[in-house]
């Protein structure tokens, strides 16, 4: 039994049944197929995460995120009163995480590429954009630049779901994506 | 050396006395029996004030109920993430240690004064980190992510906690050699004892890693030390927090084949097999905290992947070997008991009154079926993206650490009650429907965690309409829906959790005696022996025929590979990124 020593003292050599070496056999085969999906999929997968990130001082992301918003906003957002940034096609765009909200609203266009850059000034959030379903941590003092392709238009939440104190419910931003060569 | 000495001992071990066990014939060491006592008793306490915690999270996040307000629901969820994740657990796990040590190895414990030592520190830690909690400036979650500040005491309190449990398990260790050297038992030390072997030996990296990260982190927070670097913190914090659920993994394994083989005889099918797939968790389980690193900027995708998937998800092999082990051996000890009719009869047959019994095969599948699964899917590297910190995350962990950890010790305690507090489990009935009820309710706040979380709803949050943000939001109905059910099965839950406080401490209290006359039917149910000795061998090699098992583990692996292709299908919808 289990709670009593070996009842075959050299138990290191007992025969192990067929059925069993069958059922290792599997799992451990299954196991490198799930290790082989995730090397495959950076090979041929569409989904994945940046590796790409920087050292940053807070002070020179917020400088960087200001200067961008002031570039390329386009207009208030009506109810919020937040500035919508609408970056040209393929380039650089910034959002920043702070207690508690996300700045600026952006304006994208389906189908192009950009490059979005995050970081948080204070504690650590969540960039959970809702509903699509991409979650990332975003850590104060680290720039992480993450390609994006929006495929659909609409309006995107973005949540912040990384516990920061108690305004932490009400951080949410937001980012539209529009048809190309249309606005909201 | 003085005799006076020589006879006490420093430790306090060397004058154990002894009672003998009227159902095994061990003997068993009266230090080591009031420590499990304590530890036991301790962890059942917190229980209590982590699982009404509990509730009060999920009435908040019932949309419908709203509980709590905001700074009370961060408060509360904080403390209980403190109270059953850690307190509950690692008390109730230094009573399986010294159980699998000095009782089952018929030992002395090594040091009881040092155990008592490990003990007192850990109560005093565990209330000083609860104190700090409760006085409302240390919201930070169990967690604690900086630059995010608790106060010095919410850290002092873990590191005390950490130090008795490491001491603990130096006891343990201790008792170890003793029973090596004094030759209480023959060859090697019995499976459960292995398994709980590993259980320390992770608990060793675990404890290692949580000083090696709260000593600066309190440091920190009193002013000595001027930064923590976040990620850092996070790869370290995890080693702890991950690798701590490793113990409890290997804690409720050993459980699970404790129970087996008192309640239906079952022995393992092979040691060589069993023994192994236990080793795998010490080799590679502690790889785990890349599973909350998995959307940290600044780590690579090789870190990434080599981590969260064990190496070649060898620790997972080692958990799936277990799975079919542990039904197999069931089956095969039933089959020797003479239920030897079609596919199921040794199931269908077992003692599912017993509530030992039944606690542990729920714990078992439901720990397999949605702990396990969901673990692996969400540790994905790029499933992960789609999945991390929204609710989800909980789902997962409460199969594990809910039905899996927490029901297997709830089904043990029906053993324990009547072997080592020597007592009769009062309302037998009661004890009967309680882990059905339990898991039922654990089962259903898992799943629809799990089903809140891929709509993309987010853990940790007082709020999921947004009421009083300046930009809004709004969650599909059908979230809302999941997070009632949710908050309807936490109630379900708690009632069998309360059945089984009630249960419990009524037994210990006024429970009858246990003696040699009624502790073989005070153990509850058992399966009567069908026939003779014809099948005396069966479930050894040579004479292995498991149709049941085979049957179980096949619809197992089917529903797994069917989830986790799923998984990837929804991945492939979303916006590319890299």
């Amino acid at each position: 039994m289990a709670i009593t020593s070996p009842e075959e003292r050299i138990w290191w050599n007992e025969r192990i049944e067929r059925g069993e070496l069958v059922w290792i056999a599997i799992a451990f085969c299954w196991g490198i197929i799930m290790f082989s999906m995730m090397v495959y999929w950076h090979i041929e997968g569409n989904q994945n995460f940046s590796n790409e990130a920087y050292r940053i001082s807070p002070k020179v992301f917020e400088q960087r995120t200001e200067e961008f918003t002031k570039k390329f906003t386009v207009r208030e957002d009506e109810n919020t009163g937040y500035p919508v940034a609408k970056p040209p096609a393929g380039g650089d765009v910034y959002m920043l995480a702070r207690l508690w909200e996300w700045w600026p609203i952006l304006e994208l266009e389906k189908g192009q590429t950009y490059r979005l850059h995050l970081s948080s000034l204070d504690w650590q959030h969540g960039f959970s954009l809702q509903p699509i379903g991409i979650n990332l941590q975003v850590h104060p003092g680290i720039e992480h630049v993450v390609t994006l392709t929006p495929t659909q238009s609409g309006t995107f939440g973005v949540i912040c779901n990384e516990f920061c104190g108690q305004g932490h419910h009400q951080m949410v931003g937001r980012i539209y994506v529009v048809e190309p060569g249309k606005s909201q | 050396m003085s005799i006076a000495t020589a006879e006490t001992g420093i430790m306090g071990g060397i004058a154990a006395k002894f009672r003998t066990c009227p159902a095994t014939g061990l003997k068993v060491d009266l230090a080591a029996q009031n420590l499990i006592k304590a530890n036991a008793v301790a962890a059942v306490v917190f229980l209590l004030i982590g699982g009404i915690f509990g509730l009060l999270v999920a009435l908040t996040r019932w949309p419908a109920v709203h509980l709590l307000p905001s700074d009370w629901f961060y408060l509360v969820l904080t403390a209980h993430g403190l109270d059953v994740l850690l307190l509950w657990i690692i008390f109730f796990e230094m009573a399986v240690l010294y159980f699998a040590s000095s009782i089952l190895l018929n030992c002395r414990l090594a040091a009881p004064k040092v155990a008592w030592a490990a003990f007192g520190l850990m109560l005093f830690g565990g209330l000083m980190t609860n104190v700090a909690v409760l006085q409302g400036d240390s919201s930070v979650m169990f967690t604690s992510y900086v630059p995010m500040k608790a106060a010095p005491h919410f850290y002092l309190g873990l590191i005390l906690f950490a130090v008795g449990a490491l001491l603990g398990t130096i006891v343990f260790f201790g008792t170890l050699v003793i029973a090596k050297e004094e030759q209480t038992y023959e060859g090697s030390v019995p499976l459960v004892t292995f398994g709980a072997i590993v259980a320390a030996i992770i608990a060793v990296f675990t404890l290692a890693s949580g000083a090696i990260i709260l000593v600066p982190t309190f440091l920190w927070s009193v002013g000595y030390i001027s930064h923590i670097d976040s990620v850092m913190y996070k790869v370290i914090w995890w080693g702890m927090g991950h690798s701590s659920q490793q113990i409890n993994m290997a804690a409720q394994v050993s459980i699970w084949y404790a129970i087996a083989a008192i309640t239906v005889g079952a022995k393992p099918l092979s040691e060589k097999v069993s023994r192994t797939a236990f080793f795998l968790y010490i080799l590679f389980l502690q790889l785990a905290s890349a599973h909350h690193l998995l959307v940290e900027p600044g780590l690579s995708a090789e870190w990434r992947i080599f981590n969260t998937s064990y190496a070649l998800y060898l620790a997972v092999l080692g958990s799936m070997i277990h799975g079919m082990t542990i039904p197999g051996a069931i089956e095969a000890a039933q089959r020797r008991n003479g239920y030897m009719n079609g596919v199921f009869e040794w199931l269908r047959k077992a003692p599912w009154g017993n509530p030992a019994f039944s606690g542990m095969f729920l714990s078992l599948t439901l720990f397999g079926f949605l702990g396990g699964i969901s673990g692996v899917v969400l540790g994905t590297e790029q499933i992960n993206l789609m999945l991390h910190n929204t609710i989800y995350v909980p789902g997962h962990f409460h199969a594990t650490v809910v039905c899996g950890t927490t029901l297997a010790f709830m089904a043990m305690t029906y053993l324990v009650l009547p072997l080592i507090f020597q007592r009769e489990v009062i309302w037998p009935k009661l004890a009967k429907i309680q882990p059905y009820l339990f898991g039922l309710g654990a089962a259903g706040i898992s799943l629809f965690m799990m089903g809140a979380g891929t709509l993309g709803v987010s853990r940790r949050h007082w709020d999921i309409t947004f009421s009083d943000a300046s930009i809004t939001f709004d969650y599909p109905a059908t979230a809302f829906l999941m997070m009632g059910l949710n908050g309807i099965f936490a109630i379900v839950a708690s009632v069998g959790g309360a059945l089984y406080i009630l249960i419990t401490v009524g037994t210990v209290l006024f429970g009858k005696k246990v003696d040699g006359s009624n502790i073989v039917a005070a153990l509850g149910p058992m399966p009567q022996k069908q026939v003779s000795s014809a099948i005396k061998e069966y479930g050894s090699a040579g004479t292995w025929n498991l149709p049941g098992t085979y049957i179980l583990i096949s619809v197992f692996f089917v529903s797994f590979v069917l989830y986790y292709f799923v998984n990837w299908k929804y991945l492939s919808e979303i916006w590319p990124l890299g």
